[in-house]
């Protein structure tokens, strides 16, 4: 099977001059839960802004030999994004946000709200249908906006830092369930972090990034088998392979 | 979060304040003002009191009611225009960087120069006064909603609009899910200040065209009698126009609290 996306000698420099990123040599396989792990401002972000096609590439290709038919440029329906604030409207409710990009595809009535429902109930929001965001907390706002990537049925969610502002007791809960739902539903993740403990907490591969301009410096696979719930977080083997990859980080960084 | 709030006093308080408190402030000035009216015996036609003022009001209510309602209108249609002109004017500055760029100088132009400079010149050129006292208080009303509405489209949460343009969002969605609802906080503040502009902007303009006698607008009521030195109706039809201004701007208040108070900070009262 091919991968689903590549990356091909990639590299952004901005307007401004400054080299974000520079030859960025990538594939990804369909079904794995990818994370981009590098100190605040190597670019690791402006990846993830270029795989879902909002900046260009300043040189280099990407290219999506998984996904069947080519994305137009600018809209890719395949791709759900979560930012690191929960990015709501704050006038819409809750069902309202995430009913967004439905009303955008222009998604019937009827077929909509089944949808929205059924987003809700995947990220445990049920009888908050009518709230408005300022009235939920961090973890909950953060929900909605995952809810909200979830309601196109994406086949890559790509996620920035997405829990990077919550407090620690509400990250794990929100790593348990993103792991639950990923497991049920097979989706791609690629997911930008700066934390060891979250990286290697959730996925199967980890990109360490050096510092700017940002360079994939080493690929991680981590064998430890799903489902990864609390026992796992105390294991020795969990232990063992977040000092592994923080070592590489380390590495990376003096690279 | 809730610690560092300074805690607010209770409901009840605060609307008694509110309310209560310049309420009384008015009840004392109102009675010293006839108080002293009445104990240094100053002539009606120097310094009426209240009660003489209040009496006038209602005597001369049959001219002063129409006159009212007249320069109602104008406020009104002219708030109308404003609002419908300030607003699509602001969609299309919104909508294209250099429209925005070539047009806003010359609304800046028509904000800053004074109405009672332009208001002699449009009332010339003009023939139907109602229309000429339409434009006068247009050209004060619609600035602020322009300004402020444009602000509001140009403020939208830009990770919201990357999002939209990640769906395949087109313009005419990112405007009216995104930009026009980010914009209304903007858009009744502006508003508010157009409301009371606008009653404004019809005055000056009636004083303005007073000379020509045709009006009968709450202005020209106050030209006439203080051609006649009838010192009360003058500050009858004053406090007419007062109130007016006071029933506007309470109004836009109100509708500002009803559009908002599910999501706005501004409209949110906290919980204490």
């Amino acid at each position: 099977m091919p991968p689903l996306v590549t990356l091909s000698g990639v590299a952004k420099r901005f307007p401004s001059g400054t080299l974000a990123v520079e030859r960025v040599d990538l594939a990804i396989e369909a079904g794995s839960f990818v994370s981009l792990l590098g100190p605040s401002g190597c670019g690791k972000s402006t990846i993830l802004r270029m795989i879902a096609g909002l900046i260009e590439p300043s040189s280099g290709r990407i290219d999506w030999p998984g996904l069947t038919e080519a994305a137009p440029t600018g809209a890719h329906p395949e791709l759900g994004f979560v930012f690191q604030e929960p990015t709501l409207m704050p006038w819409a409710s809750v069902a309202d946000n995430i009913r967004l990009p439905l009303r955008v595809a222009g998604v019937a009535r009827a077929e909509a709200d089944a949808r929205v429902d059924e987003a809700i109930r995947m990220v445990g929001l049920e009888g908050f249908f009518r709230s408005f965001p300022r009235e939920l907390s961090g973890g909950m706002k953060m929900r909605v906006s995952i809810a909200r990537a979830l309601v196109t049925r994406p086949r890559v969610l790509l996620m920035d830092e997405p829990f990077a502002a919550l407090d620690e007791i509400t990250r794990f809960r929100l790593n348990n369930d993103l792991l639950a739902l990923w497991q049920q539903l097979r989706w791609t993740v690629v997911f930008v972090t700066h934390s060891v403990f979250e990286s290697v907490y959730l996925s199967n591969r980890i990109l360490v990034m050096s510092a700017r301009p940002g360079r994939i410096v080493e690929d991680i696979a981590i064998g430890a088998p799903y489902p990864r719930d609390d026992r796992f977080r105390v294991s020795d083997e969990y232990g063992n392979l977040c000092r592994d990859v923080s070592r590489s980080l380390h590495r990376a960084l003096a690279a | 979060m809730s610690d560092d709030v300074p805690r607010p006093r209770s409901r009840r308080d605060s609307l008694w304040l509110k309310i209560g408190a310049p309420l009384a402030i008015g009840i004392v000035v109102l009675i010293a003002w006839e108080a002293m009216v009445r104990v240094n015996e100053i002539p009606w036609y120097i310094l009426p009191g209240p009660l003489s003022i209040a009496e006038t009001m209602v005597r001369d209510w049959h001219m002063l009611w129409p006159s009212l309602v007249n320069t109602l209108q104008v406020t009104a249609l002219a708030l109308l225009v404003a609002v419908v002109g300030g607003f699509s004017l602001a969609v299309l500055f919104a909508s294209a960087r250099w429209i925005e760029l070539s047009l806003f100088p010359y609304a800046v132009i028509l904000q800053v120069t004074p109405i009672v400079a332009i208001a002699p010149l449009i009332i010339v050129y003009v023939d139907n006064l109602t229309i000429a006292l339409l434009i006068c208080a247009w050209i004060v009303a619609f600035f602020p909603i322009l300004s402020n509405t444009t602000i509001g489209l140009n403020s939208a949460d830009h990770n919201l609009l990357d999002l939209m343009r990640l769906y395949g969002a087109r313009r005419w969605q990112i405007l009216w899910f995104i930009r026009v609802p980010g914009a209304l906080p903007f858009f009744l503040g502006g508003l508010r200040i157009s409301g009371g502009l606008a009653l404004i902007g019809a005055i000056v303009a009636e004083f303005v065209a007073g000379g020509a006698g045709s009006g009968s607008g709450l202005a020209f009521r106050i030209l006439e009698a203080s051609y006649r030195l009838e010192i009360p109706r003058m500050y009858a039809a004053l406090f007419l126009i007062s109130g007016t201004g006071i029933l506007i701007f309470l109004s836009f208040t109100g509708l500002n609290h009803l559009l908002l108070r599910r999501w706005h900070e501004s409209a949110i009262r906290r919980e204490g």
